[in-house]
């Protein structure tokens, strides 16, 4: 059986993921997280108590380099794409009053 | 001598060398096949003709006095719109990044220019490689090129494609769950999905993190090792891209599977799997064991928590990924809005599609807090034991091998309404992601309906070699599989008027169809 996701769920997921969804996609959202989850839960058959979490499939050490400087992007290239730009940053909607 | 492009890449390469193929012909040659298909056919976002000639042109120039300026040098290639290409436009298909223009190259691109290979441009793909149809891309779906009416597989649909249909010799996809593998399956091409590790991620766009793979897509298997000897090698920008010692791929190119022991996975073959591709299979597993392999079966068990798994561990580390895209930096930004957080909502609402948002909420919730220890801690013990399960089958066997996906190509427009049943048919090709193993998939035959069917091999972890050797006996046994009827440059509709003249023209140069 699915799940049943409550509108203060989505609400939730909203703000986490950062995302506005409107009144159908609220309702879709619902529909396929309920049936998502219920299909996925089946991994609560296997009993994987005794199993560690696997984050990485190879023996992986942190990587280190020397702490050197380096040539990087320079600032036009870097705001060539920026959607807005105010004397040499990023520009954003007023975050402060 | 043969058109161009009829040539595989190595071939191509050869002829370029010797001074028998001008790189601007190679070029040329594509770019007019894209002319006449692509109002069809929709495998690029981004088509760089003055790019590509630019580059062919100072490759002769190279040859021209005497230099070798690398093993592709003059071939032309595509590559999939989530690579970054410096100074071209790389959207992921998305239209959050409809107009960014990166401005340094992803690894691999970096060294497919410094080989000599030429861009011919960007691939289209499902949103952020989020897909198994290429229908979810903001540029419109890509077409079958076997049959226009259905889909070419996805993620990397639109590589598939273009090499099916000869606009490449051969191209870079990626692969997080099966997205170079299943497309080259529809499309009736081979793909190859590295050990992760092997090639750098710098400069891809990432989906998962932890699955995501480069890998090549081509006519055959030589074509593929090739470009895997190029692309492949440790890079200190991708903390985790290893820096192998055994490349060198293309010596592993031998006639015959002798001493090899593969090992039929008997669970893939269940009720799911479509008959005439079970059948293609089965007879793939005969021509191994007459090339001298020794093929037995194997039960892997565990083959319905793969899906679960996958999905948890890819939509948690795809929600994180994408949060990145947040109108500021780069890519599109919603009009004026009070305040930055609702300002990133609505940019983040009007810039990703429905498939992306889908896996972001499923991320999102998964990783959340009360939920993250019963979905995502619990998927990532579930990977433990598929890992396990795949460690011990290959401590046993060589190779293992199966179907690539149940079906054959859907049609277009079929697969969207009910997104678990699309996620179910990525069942036999996410084991190999949550793995790091490496597999191929080979075209085996086709269906009633005339489309292709593919085959898959899994290696151990850095077992490509014998990956290499097994498709090449296969090849050897069996001879090349062909291209899509539309690589012979036919295209309906509209554009069957200017293309009858060219099919004149090319009669005209002997070619043989």
């Amino acid at each position: 059986m699915d799940y049943e996701i409550t509108d203060q769920m989505i609400d939730e997921l909203e703000v986490l993921a950062k995302l506005d969804l409107s009144g159908a996609e609220r309702e879709q959202a619902k529909k396929d997280l309920g049936r998502m989850l219920a299909y996925i839960d089946r991994m609560k058959e296997l009993d994987t108590a005794q199993t560690e979490p696997l984050y990485h499939v190879l023996p992986a050490v942190n990587v280190f380099r020397e702490d050197a400087q380096e040539e990087s992007a320079g600032r036009e290239e870097i705001l060539a794409n920026a959607p807005e730009e105010l004397d040499g940053c990023f520009r954003v909607p007023r975050t402060v009053e | 001598m043969k058109e161009i492009r009829e040539m595989t890449a190595a071939e191509l390469a050869g002829r370029i060398k010797k001074g028998e193929v001008r790189a601007e012909e190679a070029a040329a040659a594509y770019l007019e096949q894209m002319r006449v298909l692509e109002p069809e056919l929709n495998s690029f976002i981004t088509v760089d003709e003055a790019g590509a000639y630019a580059q062919a042109g100072r490759m002769q120039e190279r040859l021209d006095q005497g230099e070798d300026p690398g093993p592709l040098a003059g071939v032309p290639i595509a590559v999939k719109d989530n690579l970054c290409t410096k100074g071209l436009r790389t959207t992921c298909a998305s239209r959050i990044l409809d107009d960014f223009t990166p401005f340094y190259e992803a690894a691999a691109v970096e060294k497919l220019r410094a080989a000599g290979a030429v861009i011919l441009g960007k691939t289209n793909m499902d949103e952020f490689a989020m897909g198994s149809t290429s229908e979810t891309s903001a540029f419109g779906p890509v077409k079958n090129p076997w049959n226009t009416a259905h889909v070419p597989g996805g993620s990397s649909g639109g590589s598939c494609a273009a090499v099916a249909a000869a606009e490449a010799p051969c191209a870079l996809g990626s692969d997080t769950g099966g997205s170079i593998r299943q497309p080259s399956s529809y499309c009736g091409v081979v793909g190859l999905k590295p050990t992760y590790g092997t090639v750098s991620r710098w400069g891809l766009v990432a989906y998962a993190s932890s699955l995501d793979q480069i890998g090549p897509i081509a006519r055959n298997t030589e074509d593929c090792a090739l470009l895997l000897d190029v692309i492949a090698g440790g890079d200190r920008r991708d903390s985790t891209c290893l820096d192998r010692k055994d490349l060198g791929f293309s010596s592993f190119l031998k006639q015959d599977a002798r001493g090899l022991k593969i090992g039929i996975v008997e669970d893939y073959f269940d009720e799911g799997l479509d008959p005439e591709v079970a059948a293609a299979v089965g007879r793939a597993a005969k021509v191994w064991s007459s090339q001298g392999a020794i093929v037995e079966r194997v039960k892997l068990d565990l083959v319905g928590y793969a899906i679960p798994s996958y999905y948890t561990i890819a939509c948690a580390e795809a929600s994180s990924n994408l949060a990145r895209f947040d109108g500021v930096k780069y890519g599109y930004r919603a009009g004026a809005e009070a305040g930055l957080h609702a300002m990133y909502r609505r940019t983040r609402s009007e810039g990703f599609g429905a498939e992306v948002k889908r896996r972001i909420i499923l991320g999102s919730f998964v990783l959340s807090s009360g939920y993250y220890e019963a979905y995502y801690e619990k998927a990532l013990r579930v990977k433990a034991r598929i890992v396990r399960a795949f460690d011990e089958a290959l401590s046993r066997f060589d190779l293992l091998l199966g179907p690539v996906a149940p079906t054959t190509a859907p049609v277009l427009g079929e697969s969207g309404e009910d997104p678990l049943q699309m996620y179910l048919g990525d069942i036999y090709t996410v084991s190999v992601n949550l793995a790091g193993l490496p597999a191929i998939s080979l075209p085996c035959g086709l269906d009633s309906k005339g489309l292709p069917i593919g085959v898959q091999l899994i290696g151990a972890r850095f077992a490509e070699g014998k990956l290499l050797q097994a498709a090449a006996a296969y090849e050897a046994a069996c001879g090349g599989f062909p291209l899509s009827p539309l690589a012979a440059g036919k295209a309906a509709g509209a554009e069957r008027k200017t293309e009858r003249k060219m099919e004149a023209e090319t009669e005209k140069g002997g070619r043989t169809v």
